[in-house]
């Protein structure tokens, strides 16, 4: 047995689930993050697109399935294909162009050329490798893929359960729920702001499930907000909230339960901040009740469900976790609007996600800064825990895992019980 | 529009470079009331993510109207935003300036941007290729529109708690 194999076998020096502390060394250790990019990433769903970004035959985006980049593609039968962006002869990537539209992908270096499920084509000069040269073992790395509900997901785990048993008919309620804010057109990406923050991966993970932060990272972002919709975002003081955990290392934080499901009372009135909105959607021809819908969806859900190890739906965007080292993680915060809705009604989604997101949002840069105090602040007393106990005071059973306070802890306990589950296998 | 070979393009030159170098040092030395000051009341200041000019339609990093400007320099003097409390310091400087357009009151400027940005003793280089629309008033130049797109501005960067 090796030095290493020993050292990660105390896993529970490392998460100590009955009394929810985490070891110091989980975002410091470079041994351990490469560790988890094997056990973790390569042998979990993961993340890589959302339909929407490839809408056509052909069409294609550059992803990453951990720290491999991925080519992620409809071929002309409209089938998706999730594949590694890289030739089989000697390595070179075979697309560098983030997004577009493509018949094949062909490597730059010997013109090695793939067709977009992969298959290798065709290359130059094939007979210097002899009759028996089988094209069919040479096509780009595949990856299994699934879609639920617009969200594609790839696994390097040829024999991993289908996507939807991995999230569970809670996840997937959930997500139904969240799509909702289509108000009634399909989902549609609008743009992504990025940004890549000095942390280790899984303070982002934690993030997203922490309602705890946000009336004092985000006050100065809620000062910018009229009364209705501070006193929405108050929900740490109303406290009717909850987080639960949903199985596999999901769980959901409802933050606001009346916009728990956007169809739900859509004869109640128009809030204020929204009437300008709604007028300029009348004057287009709308029927009332549509365009009631609509505003609605507008402000988005209202809660984050959060999917292990690596994206978030996250009240009203995607927010999509990438570790690059262990001391490195990318971040991209996804606009969502309404495929084919109005455009005062997109242009305002648009606004209010520049508005909280990105490098020059009111919320993000602030999260940022946090996550980057708690990497610094772990160059210090290495034998402290990090707490993650939060709310186990109160936790009861919910209908799916253990249920707590809007405030506890309980979606990070979640994702750190998965990932002992996978680091122990 | 006026024929650019009829305008004293040098002298216009001098007058616009003066102004927008006044402007980045306001912003360097985060005199920002004063720089809330130079601003048309529809004037928008944009920061566009790729190659895209439909700003309203598109994603943006900002597209600030005068509220969201008021707002934007509220968020970083309060003191309750962690990340501009303090904020990172800046040393920025615009060159190759070039008058693009002249049409009635309003003077079209491109430059360059280069910016070093210091936190925590780490520092980050960023630059930009901005464009300015000026407007002419008896009180001297207003802003009227400045956007400042950043190379890689549609790929990964870092947060920002300054303004270019």
């Amino acid at each position: 047995m090796s030095l290493d194999t020993l050292k990660f076998s105390d896993l529970d020096a490392l998460y100590d689930e009955e009394n929810a502390l985490v070891a110091t060394s989980m975002y410091e250790d470079p041994d351990l993050f490469a560790e988890e990019m094997e056990k973790i990433f390569k042998n979990t769903w993961v993340w890589v697109a959302h339909e929407s970004e490839f809408p056509d035959k052909g069409s294609f985006k550059l992803s990453n399935v951990g720290l491999e980049p991925v080519i992620v593609v409809r071929d002309r039968k409209g089938v998706i294909h999730c594949m590694v962006n890289r030739c089989r002869h000697r390595a070179a990537t075979v697309c560098e162009v983030k997004k577009g539209k493509t018949s094949s992908f062909q490597c730059p270096y010997h013109g090695w050329g793939y067709g977009l499920d992969g298959s290798l084509r065709a290359l130059p000069y094939p007979e210097q490798y002899g009759d028996d040269f089988n094209k069919e073992q040479h096509g780009l790395l595949k990856l299994r893929t699934e879609a639920y509900n617009g969200m594609v997901f790839a696994t390097f785990k040829e024999d991993i359960e289908p996507l939807e048993e991995f999230l569970g008919p809670a996840v997937c309620r959930y997500i139904d729920l969240f799509m909702k804010q289509g108000g009634g057109f399909p989902v549609k990406v609008l743009g992504e702001h990025q940004f890549s923050v000095p942390m280790n991966w899984k303070v982002q993970l934690e993030n997203t499930t922490d309602a705890y932060h946000f009336p004092i990272v985000h006050k100065s972002f809620m000062q910018t907000l009229d009364g209705a919709t501070e006193e929405m975002f108050d929900f740490l003081d109303k406290g009717r909230g909850w987080v639960e955990d949903l199985g596999n290392g999901h769980s959901i934080m409802m933050m606001i339960p009346e916009l728990e499901d956007l169809d739900a009372d859509l004869d109640q009135p128009i809030p204020e901040r929204f009437e300008e909105l709604a007028a300029e959607i009348r004057a287009e021809g709308y029927p009332e009740d549509q365009v009631k819908k609509i505003v609605r969806a507008v402000g988005g859900a209202g809660f984050n469900l959060n999917l292990f190890p690596n994206v978030s739906f996250s009240l009203a965007f995607f927010r999509v976790l990438t570790p690059i080292n262990v001391e490195k993680t990318d971040i991209r915060h996804i606009a969502i609007g309404m495929d084919g809705g109005p455009d005062a009604a997109n242009q305002m989604r648009l606004r209010l996600h520049e508005h909280f997101q990105g490098p020059m949002g009111f919320g993000s840069p602030d999260d940022a800064e946090v996550w980057e105090r708690v990497q610094r602040g772990t160059k210090g007393g290495e034998t402290l825990p990090i707490l993650v106990n939060r709310g186990l005071v109160d936790e009861e059973p919910g209908p799916t895992g253990p249920r707590g306070h809007i405030s506890a802890e309980t979606g990070m306990r979640a994702a750190y019980k998965m990932w002992k589950r996978m680091m122990s296998k | 529009m006026t024929e650019m070979s009829k305008i004293d393009t040098r002298a216009l030159l001098a007058d616009v470079t003066e102004f927008i170098w006044a402007e980045g040092a306001m912003l360097d030395a985060k005199e920002y009331d004063a720089w809330l000051e130079l601003w048309t009341e529809d004037g928008l200041y944009i920061m566009p993510m790729g190659a895209g000019d439909d700003y309203k339609n598109q994603l943006n990093l900002c597209y600030d109207n005068a509220k969201m400007r008021r707002d934007r320099i509220g968020r970083f003097q309060r003191g309750f935003s962690i990340s501009s409390a303090p904020p990172a310091e800046t040393v920025r400087t615009l060159s190759r300036f070039r008058i693009e357009a002249a049409e009635g009151d309003l003077i079209t400027v491109s430059c360059a941007e280069h910016l070093v940005e210091d936190k925590f003793g780490r520092q980050r280089i960023w630059a930009g290729n901005a464009l300015y629309t000026l407007k002419v008033t008896d009180g001297g130049f207003k802003l009227h529109g400045k956007i400042v797109r950043l190379l890689n501005s549609d790929g990964m960067l870092n947060s920002f708690s300054y303004l270019f």
